[in-house]
């Protein structure tokens, strides 16, 4: 494994951690050709997880858009409600497996947080969450979701109070407790092993579409269609197509307000190269490389990055990347909730939206597929508040 | 022989072990940074690590992120900061010109966005003798060789209470100093050090010449004797930013004393 997609990947950190990063990539290693933990890991996904997640035809959605057919990948419908799950249960099996006996992990929204949690409490692990202050109030019921399930939630103050924060602060803590703890990465960020290791962990997401849409409809779809913050989700899905030239893969990322307005999080649209959280990658970021403070109504996708191997998709013109506003984010979110009663994630609305806009404009033969990688039962006093509704609780 | 190897070898001569002082430039402000350079040298630091305030210091703790915060809300830049180096090299701002060896401390992205090499041809105009760089680990350092060896700036290497087999690695490669941490965790004050930073450096020793100071968690005169007594020099960081945080743009003469009672630990 050298770690590197193109130019991007990496291991830029502290001394302090690199002995920590080579015992994990020799787990990893080793463990991702063991029987023993594939057939340990396929257990838990399938009995626990409830995988196979469905490849469900929106059909009222197809009609209404009146172009592409549109299936959803309903990874909304995993334990925990979010793909999340699927590197969780990979890596706290790992941490388990190496002799760990604490986690840690970074969380945006709190999917990431909850499925740490919950990963912790059935493996017996000590688990902690890192958390920005502001997501802690923006997402206040997952906060209660993660110590029900026995986690500690640390808010975290520093910088921004956001999700690229508390990657700061759970580096910073794994730097101080190493022997007995793993910080379980959330995203396909991070130094290497960890993009390679999430990636290969959400891969079955890709490779779950690709069997069920050839026993759906006999071929492969035309575009693979997910929301994009460090991008697991989207690596995830996209990964097993990637040499499947005649399908496109489209990231959304979040545009807040507008690429062009200050207030947003497009990475590939606005960033430069940079490094930080130990990868090199794209970042938005000043002349002087100070990491921008980035805006978006979704918490899972406030990061000033990507995922080192989107940057190189990118580059290499694999897939492509487009910018969805918190409006159009939230009238797909309203869209998909009524026209087939699913309430999606407000990160994979940035997903859905783009659906929308190019759909119709497709033939009827054409198939997209987008990834539903969350529900949005999270999200609906945050969408309340945007659109000026007034909840009791 | 450069300012870096000159500053031990002047240390040795006379049995002292070398001082070496962070500070986060433009804390409170570029004038204040100037100044305290200027006292600490006069107070005995050997060699200078000079912090580029950066947005995302993962491996500091508290009291120097805030530093990093101050000096960014005045809008402290690395061209600040160069320009600075060169006003202390050329004895603009006071009586004699700074001629301890000035290293900048910056996470890599400060570097990259800047250009690396622009970065670095401007370092050695300005008389900045080298960087460390603490997310740049063994495994990437080629992102720095060639720039930093055509413009002669020393890429001082970081070795760590983990760093076991790894050590012996990083020291035969090390140029400038080899500095040693401690222990684990992130910048800042520890009531004791528990810390195999002996063995560390018996472990640098047998492979090279390189010098080694010890840094991360020093802040009284009795640490840094003890850390000095193993190692050829002592990084005190936080303790200094700490003074600072406290006395703002009136940090020279309480950091000046402080500075001298270490230094006079050492002698």
């Amino acid at each position: 494994m050298k770690g590197k997609f193109g130019q991007y990947g990496g291991q830029y950190v502290a001394e302090t951690v690199m002995s920590s990063l080579k015992e994990l990539e020799r787990a990893y290693q080793f463990y991702l050709n063991d029987a023993v933990f594939k057939s340990e890991l396929k257990d838990l996904l399938n009995n626990y997880a409830s995988r196979p997640s469905g490849l469900y035809y929106a059909e009222k959605m197809t009609r209404d858009l009146g172009g592409a057919k549109i299936y959803l990948k309903r990874e909304d419908l995993n334990h925990t409600g979010s793909h999340k799950i699927n590197n969780v249960l990979g890596q706290a099996l790992l941490a388990k497996k190496m002799g760990k006996t604490r986690v840690i992990a970074e969380t945006g929204a709190g999917q990431h947080g909850v499925a740490s949690a919950t990963a912790a409490a059935l493996m017996g692990l000590k688990c902690e969450v890192f958390m920005g202050k502001e997501d802690t109030e923006r997402q206040a019921l997952n906060v209660f979701r993660m110590e029900l399930l026995g986690a500690k939630v640390h808010p975290v103050t520093s910088g921004t109070m956001t999700l690229k924060d508390a990657v700061n602060e759970t580096l910073r803590e794994w730097a101080s407790r190493l022997d007995d703890t793993h910080y379980i990465v959330g995203s396909a960020v991070g130094p290497h092993p960890f993009p390679v290791m999430v990636r290969d962990f959400q891969k079955i997401i890709g490779e779950e579409i690709k069997a069920q849409v050839l026993e759906a409809e006999g071929r492969l779809p035309d575009a693979i269609i997910a929301c994009v913050g460090g991008g697991s989700n989207a690596i995830g899905a996209f990964h097993d197509f990637i040499g499947d030239t005649t399908v496109k893969l489209i990231g959304c990322e979040a545009a807040g307000l507008g690429i062009d307005h200050p207030k947003n999080a497009a990475t590939m649209a606005n960033g430069t190269v940079g490094i930080l959280h130990g990868m090199k990658s794209y970042f938005c970021q000043d002349v002087y490389g100070q990491i921008a403070p980035v805006y978006s109504i979704s918490a899972g996708l406030d990061y000033p990055g990507v995922g080192p191997e989107h940057a190189y998709l990118q580059d290499t013109h694999r897939a492509e990347y487009v910018p969805v506003t918190d409006a159009e984010a939230v009238d797909a979110f309203n869209y998909l909730s009524r026209t087939e009663g699913i309430i999606p994630a407000i990160e994979s609305a940035h997903a859905i939206a783009h659906a929308c806009k190019i759909a119709g404009s497709m033939g009827h033969e054409k198939i997209i597929v987008v990834n539903l990688s969350g529900r949005g039962d999270k999200d609906v006093a945050s969408i309340a508040k945007y659109m000026g509704v007034q909840i009791n609780e | 022989m450069n300012r870096i190897a000159n500053a031990f070898a002047a240390s040795g001569e006379t049995e002292n072990k070398a001082l070496i002082a962070f500070i986060m430039g433009g804390d409170p402000d570029i004038e204040t940074t100037e100044k305290l350079i200027i006292a600490m040298e006069q107070a005995g630091v050997d060699l200078f690590e000079i912090g580029i305030p950066f947005s995302d210091p993962a491996a500091d703790g508290l009291v120097i992120q805030q530093a990093s915060v101050r000096a960014l809300e005045k809008g402290c830049t690395a061209d600040d900061l160069l320009n600075m180096v060169q006003r202390l090299r050329s004895g603009e701002n006071a009586a004699k010109k700074i001629t301890a060896p000035i290293t900048f401390l910056t996470y890599a992205n400060s570097i990259f966005a800047y250009g690396k090499e622009r970065f670095m041809e401007r370092c050695r105009d300005c008389g900045v003798d080298g960087v460390i760089v603490p997310d740049i680990p063994y495994e990437e350092k080629e992102e720095l060789a060639d720039v930093c060896e055509k413009y002669g700036i020393a890429h001082i290497s970081m070795v760590a209470p983990t760093s076991k087999e790894r050590t012996e690695t990083i020291a035969r490669e090390a140029e400038g100093f080899l500095y040693c941490v401690s222990t684990l965790g992130v910048t800042g004050i520890r009531e004791k050090i528990r810390t195999n930073v002996q063995e560390t450096i018996e472990k640098v020793r047998a492979v090279s010449d390189i010098p080694c100071a010890v840094g991360f968690g020093i802040s009284t005169p009795e640490q840094a004797r003890d850390m000095a007594s193993v190692s050829d020099g002592v990084i005190i960081g936080t303790a200094i930013v700490k003074i600072i945080g406290e006395y703002g743009r009136e940090s020279v003469e309480p950091v000046r004393q402080y500075v001298a009672r270490i230094k006079d630990a050492l002698s």
